[in-house]
C-alpha cells in the first residue's frame, strides 16, 4: 500500500447524551442537520474537498445507522481502492478486549490502521460541529511552523470564552499555555477539537500513555506534549462553526439556515457538503399548504402551514397542519389538523391528527434539566404519537406512545414519556 | 443474465421546437428532479439488465453529462457496465448515425460480442415503468420473432406521431402502420422491442447490405409477413415527451397524486443523477400552491400549478403560474410567468412578463446573467 502525506481519524463514537432522546437510538454524529444532511457529513466533506481520501471513522456507541449512512463511502467519492474511508468499532484481542474509553484511547486502539498508511501526518476530528474548513490550509500551516502539533483554535466573545478550552499563544501563534474552562480567560482563542500531528508524536504520544485510563487529548495527550516542551501551534479559523452539542444549539444552528441570507450558506456550488441521499424526487406543495421562511427535503408532501421551520427529506404535513418554529427530521408524518411548535421531532415519527404539541407554559424537566432547559419539545426516532392528544413544553417523547400515556389526554409541560426498547 | 439493453437515443424533433437546441430529448429533464432517460435506464436496472448500450449522437452533450457515471443506475459492475456509444470514424465507416438500425449496425461488434440471448431496445424519451422480464416471458410463450411494446395513446390527437399498430385477438401485429395520417387505431408502438441477439444481428447485417437503415420501416414493416411480430400491452401508466404539448402535459401530470405515488413512492423505484444540491428554501413572501419544487430551489414569491426544477431562483413579487422552470433558471423581481416553459440557466430580467397565449410559450433568451 502506498503511504499517504495525511490521513484523518474521526472521532465518532459518542453519544451526545445532551441532545437528549434525539441520541437515543443514534451515535450523535448521526442526527440529521439542515434538512437533508447529518453532522457527520460535515467533517467527512471537508476532508474529501481538502484532498484527504483516507478516514478511519471510529464508532461505538449505537453505530448501525451511521455504519449504513457511510457505506463505503460512495457519497463523499470515500470509494477507494487504496484509502477511503475505515469504519473502525473496537474489537477483541487474544490477550484483552475493551471498549474505546476516551479520545485518544481509541486513537491508540487502531495504531495499527494508522501505520497501514504510514503516514506523515495525522488528522485527528469529531463529529460534532458544523463548520466548513480546508485541513489542507492547516496541514500548510504546520508544516511552515515545523510544528509538532496544530490545534484549530477559534476566536470566540471573550465573555464566552470560559464555556471552552482556550489557549494562549505568542506572537508566533505557538501555543503557550492551555486552560480549561477558565473562570477568567486570558485568550479568546477556542481549541475546535481539530488537531494535526506528526505522526511519530501521535505515536509516542499515544504508546506512552497507554496505561492511562480513559486517555483523552485534551486532558492527557496535549499536556503529555506540552510538558516535553514540543512545539504546539495554535491555527486560527475565522469561518462559520458552530457546536451542535445541546439541544439549543442545535436548534438554533438548524434555524440560522431559514435565514434570508444565512451565514452559513449551503447553496454555493464551492465546497460542497456531501450526504448520502435517500431521495431524489422533488417535494410537492399542495393547493392548502402555505409555506414560508422554511427549509424542505427531498419528496416531501406538504398540504398544512410551515413556517420557520428545518423539514427533512420525505416529511409529510397533512391537511389543517400547523408546524412552527420546529426542525422535522426525515420521514416525519404530522397528521390532520395537528398543531406543533417549537419541537424537535426525530426521523420516522408519526403525530396524529388533532394532536398538539408545544403549547401552554414552560415548565423545568422532570426528565433532566440539564438536558431538557430549551423551551423545546423533543422527540425521538420512530415515535408514535396518538390523535388529539395535548403536549406540553420542554418536555421528552421516545417510543410507541398510546392515549393511555396521557392522562387526561395531556402530557404537562417539563414531563416526559421515554418507552425505549418497545418499538418494533 | 438474458438480456442486454440498447437505447436509442439520438434522435430530435422538430416537434420540440427549440427546447432540442440545448439537448437530446432523452436528455429532458422531467418530473422535477429526472431526466427522460432515468425511466428507461431505471427500468431496464430494476429488471436486472446489466449491460445497457445507449446510441447516442445528437447534441449528446447534456446526456453525456447526465450519464458520467453508471453509478447512480447501478450499473458499472464487473458483470456489465452502461455504454455510450456515439458515431466514430473507422477504418470502414465515416457515417453519422444514418437510422435507427444503421446505428446498431455501426455498434455490432458489440452485439457480437455478448453472450445474453435477447436483446430489449428502448428509447429514451418515454415515461413509464415497465418489468422488462414479464415481455420477455410472454416473448418467449408466443414464441415470437420480434415483440413491440404497445400502450394505448394517452391523447387521440396524438396518434400521428407514433407507429400505429393492429393485433389480432392472440397478439400478433397485423398492421404497422408508421405516422400515419388518418389512425385505425389508438394502439401505438412504444419504440420498445423484444428480439433474439442473433436475429436481431441477421437483421441488422441483411439491412445495411440493402442501404436499408431505419428500425422501423427497414425491419419491422418489411418483415411483419415474414417474421412473427407480436404486440404486448403496457397496461400502466405511459408517455412520450417527444412534442412540446406532450412534453408540458407529461411534466404536468406529476402534480396529480396517483402519478406521484405511482413514480415516486411505488416500488421500484426511479433513479437519476445524484447533485448533493441543498434542500429548497422558502423565504418570507414565498407562496406556493400545487407546485413541486427541487431541491436548490430559492423561492420568495407566488408559485402556482407548476414544477420548479433543481437550482431555480424566484425572486421577490413574482407570479410562476401553469409553467415548468428548468434547472437552474433565475427569476428577477416583478417578473410574471404564465403557460411557459422557461429553459434551463436562463435569467429573467427582473420587471418582465411572459405568457403563453394559446399555446405554451417556450422562454430561452439567453440574458447575461451578470449583466443585472
Amino acid at each position: 500500500m502506498s503511504s499517504k502525506e495525511m490521513i484523518a481519524m474521526l472521532l465518532a463514537g459518542g453519544q451526545g447524551s445532551r441532545l437528549g432522546v434525539l441520541t437515543s437510538d443514534v451515535a450523535k454524529p448521526a442526527v440529521a442537520f439542515g434538512g437533508k444532511y447529518r453532522i457527520i457529513d460535515f467533517p467527512l466533506s471537508n476532508c474529501i474537498n481538502s484532498g484527504i481520501d483516507t478516514v478511519g471513522v471510529l464508532t461505538q456507541y449505537q453505530p448501525l445507522v451511521l455504519n449504513s449512512h457511510i457505506g463505503i463511502g460512495i457519497p463523499w467519492d470515500l470509494d477507494r481502492n487504496n484509502g477511503g474511508v475505515s469504519v473502525l468499532p473496537p474489537y477483541e484481542r487474544s490477550d484483552n478486549s475493551e471498549w474505546y474509553s476516551g479520545t485518544a484511547n481509541a486513537i491508540y486502539q487502531n495504531l495499527k490502521y494508522m501505520e497501514g498508511y504510514d503516514p506523515e501526518y495525522v488528522l485527528i476530528l469529531s463529529g460534532d460541529h458544523i463548520y466548513k474548513m480546508d485541513y489542507e490550509a492547516m496541514l500548510d500551516f504546520h508544516k511552515q511552523n515545523n510544528a509538532d502539533i496544530t490545534i484549530a483554535a477559534i476566536p470566540v466573545p471573550i465573555e464566552e470564552a470560559s464555556r471552552f478550552g482556550v489557549v494562549i499563544t505568542d506572537e508566533e501563534k505557538r501555543i503557550r499555555e492551555f486552560e480549561e474552562k477558565p473562570e477568567h480567560p486570558k485568550s479568546n482563542l477556542a481549541s475546535m477539537g481539530i488537531y494535526i500531528f506528526s505522526w511519530p508524536v501521535l505515536r509516542d504520544a499515544l504508546v506512552a500513555l497507554k496505561d492511562q485510563s480513559n486517555c483523552d487529548f485534551g486532558k492527557h495527550i496535549i499536556p503529555y506534549c506540552h510538558e516535553r516542551d514540543m512545539r504546539i501551534f495554535a491555527y486560527e479559523f475565522n469561518g462559520y462553526w458552530k457546536d451542535v452539542g445541546t439541544l439549543g444549539s442545535y436548534w438554533e444552528a438548524n434555524m440560522e439556515l431559514i435565514d434570508l441570507i444565512p451565514e452559513f450558506n449551503l447553496y454555493e456550488e464551492f465546497w460542497k457538503i456531501y450526504t448520502k441521499q435517500s431521495m431524489i424526487e422533488p417535494q410537492y406543495i399542495s393547493s392548502t399548504a402555505t409555506v414560508s421562511k422554511a427549509i424542505i427535503g427531498a419528496g416531501a408532501e406538504i398540504a398544512g402551514e410551515v413556517t420557520g421551520s428545518v423539514l427533512g427529506p420525505g416529511v409529510v404535513i397533512e391537511e389543517g397542519a400547523v408546524v412552527r418554529d420546529s426542525i422535522l427530521m426525515r420521514g416525519v408524518h404530522i397528521g390532520k389538523g395537528a398543531y406543533v411548535e417549537k419541537a424537535i421531532i426525530a426521523e420516522g415519527t408519526q403525530v396524529g391528527a388533532n394532536t398538539r404539541i408545544g403549547i401552554g407554559e414552560y415548565a423545568e424537566s422532570k426528565l433532566n434539566p440539564k438536558v431538557y432547559q430549551f423551551d423545546l419539545v423533543t422527540i425521538g426516532s420512530k415515535t408514535v404519537i396518538p390523535e388529539g392528544v395535548e403536549i406540553g413544553k420542554n418536555t421528552a417523547i421516545h417510543g410507541i406512545t398510546e392515549a393511555s400515556d396521557y392522562p387526561n389526554g395531556r402530557l404537562e409541560s417539563g414531563d416526559y414519556i421515554i418507552k425505549a426498547g418497545e418499538e418494533s | 443474465m438474458k438480456a442486454l439493453g440498447i437505447i436509442l437515443a439520438g434522435g430530435n424533433s422538430s416537434r420540440m421546437q427549440n427546447l432540442s437546441d440545448k439537448r437530446a430529448i432523452s436528455a429532458m429533464p422531467i418530473g422535477g428532479s429526472y431526466r427522460s432517460i432515468d425511466f428507461t435506464l431505471s427500468n431496464m436496472t430494476n429488471s436486472h439488465i446489466q449491460t445497457v448500450a445507449v446510441l447516442s449522437q445528437y447534441n449528446a452533450r447534456s446526456l453525456n453529462e447526465h450519464l458520467n457515471s453508471s453509478k447512480w443506475w447501478n450499473f458499472g459492475r464487473k458483470q456489465g457496465g452502461l455504454f455510450l456509444f456515439t458515431p466514430t470514424v473507422t477504418a470502414n465507416n465515416s457515417w453519422w448515425y444514418r437510422g435507427t438500425a444503421d446505428a446498431m449496425w455501426q455498434n455490432i461488434d458489440f452485439l457480437k460480442k455478448r453472450h445474453e440471448p435477447y436483446v430489449i431496445i428502448a428509447s429514451g424519451d418515454c415515461v413509464y415503468k415497465l418489468d422488462f422480464n414479464k415481455v420477455m416471458d410472454y416473448h418467449i410463450a408466443k414464441q415470437s420473432n420480434i415483440t413491440v411494446v404497445c400502450a394505448k395513446v394517452p391523447d387521440y390527437d396524438d396518434v400521428g406521431r407514433f407507429g400505429v399498430v393492429k393485433m389480432d385477438h392472440d397478439g400478433q401485429i397485423m398492421d404497422f402502420e408508421e405516422k400515419p395520417m388518418v389512425a385505425h387505431s389508438d394502439i401505438v408502438s412504444t419504440g420498445i422491442y423484444v428480439i433474439r441477439r442473433r436475429t436481431l444481428i441477421e437483421l441488422l447485417e441483411q439491412c445495411n447490405k440493402e442501404g436499408r437503415y431505419n428500425f422501423v420501416t427497414d425491419v419491422l414493416i418489411r418483415y411483419k409477413g415474414m417474421q412473427k411480430i407480436y404486440g404486448y400491452m403496457l397496461e400502466g401508466y405511459w408517455s412520450n415527451i417527444a412534442s412540446v404539448k406532450s412534453y408540458y402535459q407529461t411534466n404536468m401530470n406529476f402534480l396529480k397524486p396517483e402519478v406521484r405515488d405511482y413514480f415516486f413512492r411505488q416500488e421500484p423505484k426511479i433513479y437519476s443523477k445524484a447533485y448533493d444540491l441543498a434542500p429548497a428554501k422558502f423565504n418570507a413572501g414565498s407562496n406556493v400552491k400545487n407546485s413541486l419544487i427541487a431541491s436548490s430551489c430559492i423561492i420568495n414569491s407566488q408559485v402556482e400549478n407548476s414544477i420548479l426544477f433543481k437550482k431555480v431562483f424566484v425572486g421577490n413579487n413574482c407570479v410562476i403560474k401553469n409553467s415548468i422552470i428548468l434547472n437552474g433558471a433565475y427569476i428577477g423581481d416583478n417578473v410574471y410567468v404564465e403557460n411557459c416553459i422557461v429553459e434551463s440557466d436562463e435569467t429573467l430580467l427582473s420587471n418582465t412578463s411572459y405568457i403563453g397565449k394559446d399555446e405554451i410559450k417556450i422562454v430561452a433568451e439567453n440574458h447575461n446573467r451578470y449583466g443585472i
